[in-house]
Order: structure tokens, then sequence, then C-alpha cells
């Protein structure tokens, strides 16, 4: 089997355990209704830059909640199966892209609720979406790879953030800064853009250390 | 006792940083007065720093690459020193920026939130608590090999994400802080010659001292692993 086959045949099933399991779907998406609920209950009317802060720091923690199972799911017996049968860089590369496609998912439902409950101050909607897609994918990639790393330790869902949150503060930055643009914010020429560019190298940048680190935490 | 020339070394420059740090001559600043001293220290500990998480690093990806457990303790106590003489940086850049940020009219701890907005400290604040999710990772692995692997793995992961932020952010926030773009001390315009002859020295002594300070930390947690395997034995 080639690779991108093992890739094709480990996503279908991730998709297959999603169907199987669907509680673990459910409970992230109950997650996101009840956060955005409570937000809204204490928070009557934010304004757009408190508005973009909170929307962003909600994503952070979805993030965490949908993506620190990928890891804990794979029993012992499990991993040693996967580990007979593919290379640890097809592994790593599933995980990494059934994230990101759960994280826009995620994504796409937590706008929508932020956008009922509390309104939404972009300007360009459209445009706010596609920022958060990104935002999103970003963060799924880099929490994979900490799930992985949390894996192997005790505590890990706690353990998560606390690797986390130090290596997403600049990705956060650079969204929040960047979500200023759909506020109608008035930007010099070409910095979106720049901050675009910026966000696509860091992410590219995760997944190549994502390639090359993973083979030495799966040995066992 | 006999030292080696390093040792000998940083001893000679640290004690040329203090007494010529104290009583060389500095330009003269309004703003700055005689706190322009504290770059001999303040700035200093962030360049130890740096260098420690560097060579931290380099035996991580050391023992990814050959396995031998002795990589591992190194690349663990120049990561503590490192983050000892990250806590000292704050300390001394605390003590400065109270003379110089901080609003004469409140007492200083009334103008933290806004001075820790700086970039340089965002920076800085990031790295420290890297290295402390670091120690706290180490130690909720119990198994002694997959703790090495493990933590080598996020000091790589972590160290490369580093860059980007130190470089990233400065760019985003606006600054008080001396060398917005890029690094401040390295910029032979920014800085005096008469400091560069106390800087530059004082750079290297600190340096040393932290390697000093880490090897003997390596050397003890080596010692002992040595006399728990006997005592089993």
């Amino acid at each position: 089997m080639t690779n991108i086959n093992k890739i094709k045949a480990l996503l279908r099933k991730e998709l297959l355990l999603e169907t199987r399991q669907q509680h673990t779907l459910y409970g992230i998406m109950l997650y996101i209704a009840s956060t955005v609920f409570v937000i809204y209950l204490t928070m009557e009317s934010p304004d757009s830059e408190t508005w973009n802060g909170l929307f962003w720091i909600t994503q952070l923690f979805i993030c965490i909640n949908a993506i620190a199972k990928s890891f804990l799911q794979e029993a012992k017996g499990r991993m040693l199966y996967y580990y007979s049968i593919t290379p640890p860089s097809v592994f790593i590369l599933s995980k990494l892209i059934y994230n990101v496609v759960l994280m826009l998912v995620m994504s796409s439902i937590n706008l929508l609720l932020y956008a009922a409950f509390l309104g939404s101050p972009a300007v360009s909607f459209l445009q706010f979406y596609l920022i958060s897609l990104m935002g999103a994918a970003g963060l799924g990639l880099i929490f994979t790879m900490l799930a992985a790393i949390a894996s192997k330790a005790m505590q890990q869902a706690s353990l998560m953030a606390i690797l986390g949150f130090p290596l997403i503060i600049p990705q956060l930055l650079l969204m929040i800064r960047l979500s200023k643009t759909a506020f109608a914010e008035v930007f010099r020429e070409g910095v979106p853009l720049q901050l675009v560019m910026l966000l696509a190298a860091l992410d590219i940048l995760i997944v190549l250390l994502s390639v090359i680190l993973y083979p030495f935490l799966w040995k066992d | 006792m006999r030292l080696s020339w390093w040792k000998l070394t940083s001893i000679f420059l640290l004690v040329y940083a203090v007494v010529g740090g104290m009583f060389l001559p500095v330009p003269e600043l309004p703003q700055l007065g005689e706190t322009i001293r504290n770059l001999y220290y303040h700035v200093c500990m962030w360049f130890a720093m740096m260098i420690l998480f560097t060579v931290s690093v380099i035996h991580s990806i050391k023992y990814l690459r050959k396995g031998d457990y002795t990589h591992d303790v190194k690349a663990r106590s120049y990561a503590g020193v490192g983050t000892y003489m990250g806590i000292l940086g704050y300390a001394t850049g605390a003590i400065w920026a109270s003379y110089t940020w901080a609003d004469p009219n409140n007492p200083a701890y009334a103008s933290f939130g806004s001075i820790m907005r700086e970039p340089k400290l965002i920076g800085a604040a990031i790295a420290l608590l890297i290295y402390g999710a670091y120690f706290i990772l180490r130690s909720s692995i119990n198994d002694m090999d997959q703790r090495a692997r493990v933590s080598a793995v996020y000091n790589i992961f972590a160290y490369a994400m580093l860059f980007p932020t130190i470089w990233i952010i400065p760019r985003l926030l606006p600054s008080l802080h001396p060398g917005q773009e890029g690094n401040p001390a390295l910029n032979f315009n920014d800085i005096d010659s008469r400091m560069r002859m106390v800087f530059y020295p004082a750079v290297i002594g600190w340096t040393l001292l932290g390697a000093w300070i880490a090897t003997l930390k390596i050397r003890y947690t080596i010692l002992l692993e040595k006399k728990w395997n006997n005592n089993e034995k």
C-alpha cells in the first residue's frame, strides 16, 4: 500500500471511530454550546475588542478538549498494531489532517453560536469566517503534536494545556491582529497578507517538526 | 584544587565586570542616569539564558540521535541553570524598570500591568513558561528512558517555536524597550564603545559561570545515579 493510501485508510478509521463513538463528538459540541451560553449570560454585549478576545480564547479551549482525546483513546495494544503496519510519519500526518478537519467543523459551530448569541462585530462575516478557519487549523496542528507528547505522561489533559499555552501565544496574537481586518480596522497596505503568510509559514513549520520528531515519541 | 582555564577566565571576567561595571565611565543620559550600569548585569542574564537554552537543545538533539543517558542529564541541567538566569534577568529588569519606566506618581508595582505588555518581556515570559512546562513534563513521567525521550522531543519542538515568537511579537506590539528592530545589544550603533569594553566580557563571564554551575549539577546527578545503581546491586 502506498503512503497516500495508508493515510486514507487511517483517516477512514478515524471517521469510523467517530461515528461509532458519537458521544465524544456530541460531547465537544455540547461543550461549545455551554461555553458560549455561559459567556452570553456573563457578558451582555461585548465590544468588538472583547468579542474578539473571548472568541479566540474559546477556540483555544475547544481545541484542547477536541484534540486531547485523539491520542488518549488509542489503547497501548492498538498503538503497537499501528506501529507494525505504518511508518510514524504517515501516522502523525493522518492525525494532523483529521484534527485539522475536526477543528474546522468545531470552529464553524463555535462561530455560528457566537454570531447567534453575541452578535457579530465583523463587517465582512465571510472574511472573519475564513480567518477563524485558518486559526482553527493552526491550533489543531500545534495541539496534535502536544497531545502526542502529553499522551506519554500522567494527567494528560492539564499537561497539554501547560505545554501548549506558551507555544500558542504568537499564533493567537497574530490571529487576533488579523481578525481586526474583518472589523473594518484600517491596515497599512500589504500587512494583512503578510500576517497570513506568517501564519502559513508557522503552520508549515509545525507540520515539519511533527513529522521529524514524532518517530522518536512513538517508540516504546 | 586546580581550576581549568575557562573557570579562571570566568572568575577574572566577572571580577572585571563587577569592578569595571561600577567604576568605569559611562555615557550620561538624562533618563537613565547611573542605572545604565545595569546593562552589564541585566542584558547579560538574557544572553546567558538563551545560550544555555541553546546548549540544552543541542544536548536534546544529541540524545535523540545517540540515546546516551548523559546527554539527557546535560539537557536538563543546562535548562535548569538557564531558567535560573532568566529569573535573575527578570529581577534585574524589574529593578531597572522601577527607576526608569514605572510611573513615579504611583508605587512601582502599580505599573506592572502596563510594563508586562512589553514584547521583550512577553518573549522572555514565554521562554520561562516553556521551560517550566518542560520540568513539569519531566516530573510526570516515571520511566527514565521514556522521560528522556519525550522531554527531548518537547525541548526541540518548543525551542523551534520560540524563535518565530521572539521574531514576530515585537513587530505586532509597540515597545519602550530598546532594540525594536532586532537585537539591541548586538547592534553596534545602539551601545556606546566605552560600555562595550565591559559589556562583551561580562556576557562571556556570566555565560561561563552558568556553564560552570551546570557542569557541577551534571556531575552531581551522574554520581547520584551511580550510587543508586550500586545500592541496588
